[in-house]
């Protein structure tokens, strides 16, 4: 595999269809009357539950809704998703499990106020980098910043403490902290006995996990864990905040419970400054809370919830099916059993995002009618069987975007898109009518009005005031008020009416990293992104970036060494999935054993051949942070 | 219960501007006061996201009692203060000062500078042709920023920009002495091997066009920038989720600058490269 230049995608301005094999340039006529045709012919030939819908969360909220509503609607059933399962679905099932929803809890101003900032698994400094401003404001007043990550990175210099842990020893190192807290007198055993269940048997099963274990399991020395566990209880105002590292393993969701378990531990969360705040890596990946999730309709409302069920069904004229739809983990799965034919995907590019891309491939392949709704021609587009060429969310049309802190912020058209490219909710309202659903929306406001008119989280947040006061964060029930900036005050209420459902912790196993190191595949790999790339590289790869380097395969100049392998030197990397080539980059902040690449040039270096694609049973994430690789040399003459 | 910290509460201080009683909360400086009563105070360093960097000397005002003339930008109100904008002192100094900078500096592409040379009547030639400039080659060594130092004014702004104050890259400061003290990268190296990131940041708070985006910069020279012909539309960043603000400057239907509004509590008008740059995708047609 040779490296090159990347190219640039350039925008679609033509739909196009597939003929004998072949995509070819139709009118959107055609394209849209065979896009409904296939559906169709799902429905009639086996029933709603055979169709699926991938939803976007790069694009408006407004266009979500309208999907998810596409997909319950007119289709009638709960099989759509997004990809915040490749990403943060563990955040969202951690977080909902314990507290009944699925936002981080804070605001970015409540970073800047707190005193202690614990980012576990996470380089926000390169991912999150205006993020990373209000850490740095906290830092400068004081805060004391704990990072653990199996990389010493650029967040890592900022630190006041390091925890360089083992990949896949999150639980441990949690577990061994709260067992800290506990023997130290440090738990909030008000906020404990008052707000939370289930404590003594959490006590009692992170018992095993004294400072010592955990040093041998995890890596970190003792006197670290011991330091961060007293100052994470003893702060004033606490926030932990975590990324990819901790929800992309397999066990994902126990990740995140066990950092939850922390704060309930020592009462930080629910009160102003002190939180538990997923950093969300798509700019609209919150969008979750309008429903296009198999679980849940807008707002987070339950779908097995007869009497919600009943007030969609009445303003829409549907009949929502009474029980979960598919996951995309598990949309996958049944593609390839053949249960799952006709899929719509809209923005997004699974061939190259998902985990073992090869296998995403072939199930792709499986389905008989596969419809998908981008800005570009993507791997995943080539595929289709329609493509329809869509406008860019963020700037070719009107809505509103959800952000990390749950902030609603307005989403306006600057440019005029190419001609021959509509608008998200256009095109779906085409096939909904199509379809024999009369569906005119005049723009996005007057989606979101409707979004209002049944999620009561969402009821307060008119345009106008949305315009006035620069977004807004939810929950926002009426038009008069605001509620505060942090989320779960409730338990903090004396009274326990007021208080309602105790949040739970959660008794946690620990469970390492399912690709094994052997000797055959010595070197643990994990993944990450970089300061000026993003993702699969669609995007990012459209400007000229001095920092941009191209894929590399990280190494320790100790491991380098002992593989006799220099600094540019392409190598051999491989997995028990498959073997890509890379050059080799030198980074100290390596461990020996670990290595690091990233998936932004999937189209030099797919790495996600070799990843893994074992999934957190609850979430259906991928353990993207930890696969067994060897290295090897290239005969010279390659 | 939950409590909230809504800070302490803020006190009124009243005082009066040519000879006009102004009441603003206490902390205020007096070019904030000046700014929400409706006065124009020239200045060049004053920055709406940064600390005040008092370099310039530009918005001096008179204040009764006081033996010199004192920087608006960094004086706050205090009660029974007395202050004049417009006084014959005040003029004499903004002239002199203006025509310091701009004998020295190129302040062509500096808004608001013209204006305020005809009206204090400055005149920076009154120095003679061979007045020591800062004049230097244009640096232009990577696809996103044009440095022309040639009209650095040595605000500061870049400096607090990429240092502490916000993005804490530490590219640049300030190299050298006297007149000769220059904004530089360590060892004046070329961007690409500094620690820069290319966040922008600088730019966003440049008075001057020292510091400028390269289409914007290209489209100078070619003689189609034109910002008659633009709009400015404010929306959100399509890569991570922080949800960072973006105003897309928009000309013939192409984005020709990002900046980022400064009142956004997400963002103060700080951006990442991905944010301030990673629009080129769309307009690949």
């Amino acid at each position: 595999m040779k490296r090159r230049n990347t190219e640039p995608y350039v925008r679609l301005t033509r739909p196009l269809v597939r003929d004998s094999g072949v995509l070819r340039p139709a009118t959107w006529e055609e394209a849209l009357d065979r896009a409904a045709a296939g559906i169709r012919r799902t429905l009639t030939g086996k029933g709603p539950e055979a169709f699926g819908m991938f939803s976007c969360a790069r694009a408006t909220n407004e266009m979500n809704f309208v999907a998810q509503k596409f997909t319950r609607a007119v289709i009638g059933t709960n099989n759509v998703d997004s990809c915040n399962r490749t990403c943060h679905a563990p955040s969202v099932a951690g977080l909902a499990r314990v507290f009944g929803s699925g936002g981080g809890t804070s605001s970015y101003q409540e970073i800047e106020d707190a005193d202690v900032i614990v980012i576990w698994g996470g380089n926000p400094r390169e991912a999150h980098p205006i993020f990373f401003h209000h850490v740095l404001k906290a830092v400068h007043e004081g805060a004391k910043l704990f990072v653990v990550d199996p990389r010493r990175t650029s967040t890592g210099s900022w630190a006041h403490r390091q925890l360089q842990l083992e990949v896949g020893t999150d639980i441990p190192l949690a577990h061994a902290i709260a067992r800290e807290i506990i023997h130290s007198g440090l738990a909030n055993t008000t906020f404990v006995e008052r707000a939370t269940e289930g404590y003594a048997e959490f006590a009692a099963s992170v018992e095993p996990w004294t400072l010592e274990v955990a040093e041998k399991t995890t890596g970190v020395p003792a006197e670290l864990i011991r330091e961060l566990a007293h100052t994470y209880a003893r702060a004033d105002r606490a926030q932990l905040s975590w990324t990819l590292g901790i929800t992309e393993q397999h066990n994902g969701t126990d990740n995140v419970l066990s950092l939850i378990n922390l704060a309930l531990l020592a009462g930080q969360v629910g009160r102003y400054g002190a939180g538990l705040n997923p950093l969300r890596g798509q700019n609209n990946v919150q969008g979750g809370d309008m429903g296009a999730i198999p679980d849940r309709l807008p707002g987070f409302q339950d779908v097995l919830d007869a009497g919600v069920r009943a007030k969609f069904d009445t303003a829409w004229g549907s009949a929502i099916p009474p029980h979960h739809g598919l996951n995309l983990t598990q949309m996958l799965d049944a593609m390839e059993r053949g249960d799952l034919t006709c899929v719509y995907i809209i923005g997004e590019n699974p061939v190259q995002s998902e985990a073992d891309c090869e296998h995403t491939i072939k199930r792709l392949a499986n389905v008989d009618h596969l419809i998908v709704q981008d800005i570009f021609l993507t791997k995943t587009a080539q595929l289709a069987d329609v493509v329809l060429p869509a406008t860019a969310a963020w700037c070719e049309s009107d809505g509103t975007f959800t952000n990390s802190e749950r902030r609603v912020q307005r989403v306006r058209k600057a440019l005029e898109p190419p001609e021959g490219a509509r608008d998200d909710i256009e095109l779906l309202s085409e096939l909904a009518r199509r379809l024999g659903h009369d569906w005119h929306y005049t723009g996005g406001e007057e989606v979101w009005d409707e979004l209002r008119s049944l999620s009561p989280m969402h009821a307060g947040m008119s345009y106008a005031r949305l315009e006035e006061l620069g977004g807004i964060q939810w929950p926002c029930y009426s038009e008069d008020t605001l509620e505060p900036t942090f989320l779960h005050a409730r338990l903090w209420a004396e009274d326990p009416a007021e208080r309602g459902r105790p949040a739970p912790f959660t008794v946690i196993e620990h469970s390492p990293p399912v690709d094994l190191l052997t000797e055959e595949f010595p070197i643990r790999l994990t993944t990450g992104r970089r300061l000026d790339s993003y993702n699969t590289g669609v995007q990012s790869a459209g400007f000229p970036s001095p920092l941009r380097q191209g894929e590399t395969l990280d190494l320790c100049p100790e491991d380098a060494r002992a593989l006799g392998v220099e600094p540019d030197e392409l190598v051999r990397i491989s997995s028990r999935r498959g073997e890509i080539v890379a050059p080799v980059r030198l980074d100290k902040g390596l461990k020996p054993g670990l290595a690091f690449m990233t998936f932004h040039f999937p189209d030099e270096v797919d790495v996600n051949v070799i990843t893994i694609e074992a999934t957190c049973p609850i979430a259906g994430t991928a353990e993207y942070k930890a696969a067994a690789i060897r290295v090897d040399k290239l005969p010279a003459e390659v | 219960m939950t409590t909230v910290d809504i800070g302490i509460p803020r006190r009124l201080v009243e005082f009066t501007v040519d000879g006009e009683t102004i009441r603003v909360p206490e902390g205020s400086t007096i070019l904030d006061a000046c700014t929400a009563a409706g006065k124009d105070i020239p200045t060049l360093c004053y920055g709406d996201t940064l600390e005040p960097a008092n370099a310039c000397r530009v918005c001096m005002v008179e204040v009764e009692g006081s033996r010199t003339l004192v920087p608006s930008c960094s004086r706050k109100v205090e009660p029974g203060m007395v202050v004049h904008t417009d006084s014959e002192r005040t003029r004499t100094s903004r002239k002199v000062v203006l025509e310091l900078l701009a004998s020295a500096t190129d302040l062509s592409t500096t808004p608001g500078v013209a204006e305020w040379m005809a009206e204090t009547g400055a005149d920076p030639g009154r120095f003679g042709p061979d007045a020591a400039t800062v004049a230097q080659p244009v640096l232009v060594d990577n696809e996103l920023y044009v440095r022309d130092y040639g009209k650095c004014i040595l605000c500061y702004k870049c400096v607090d920009a990429c240092g502490e104050q916000w993005q804490n890259s530490f590219a640049i400061t300030v190299a050298g002495r006297g007149f000769d003290a220059r904004i530089s990268t360590e060892f004046s190296s070329p961007l690409p091997d500094s620690a820069c990131v290319y966040c922008g940041n600088c730019v966003e708070v440049c008075p001057t066009g020292a510091l400028s985006f390269k289409r914007e910069c290209d489209k100078r020279e070619d003689g189609t920038w034109d910002e008659s012909r633009q709009t400015a539309t404010t929306t959100i960043c399509t890569f991570c989720g922080v949800g960072c603000a973006l105003t897309l400057h928009v000309q013939d239907n192409e984005i020709v600058k990002v900046t980022s509004p400064h009142e956004s509590s997400v963002t103060h008008g700080n951006l990442c490269i991905k944010g301030r740059f990673g629009w080129q995708h769309v307009q690949n047609r």
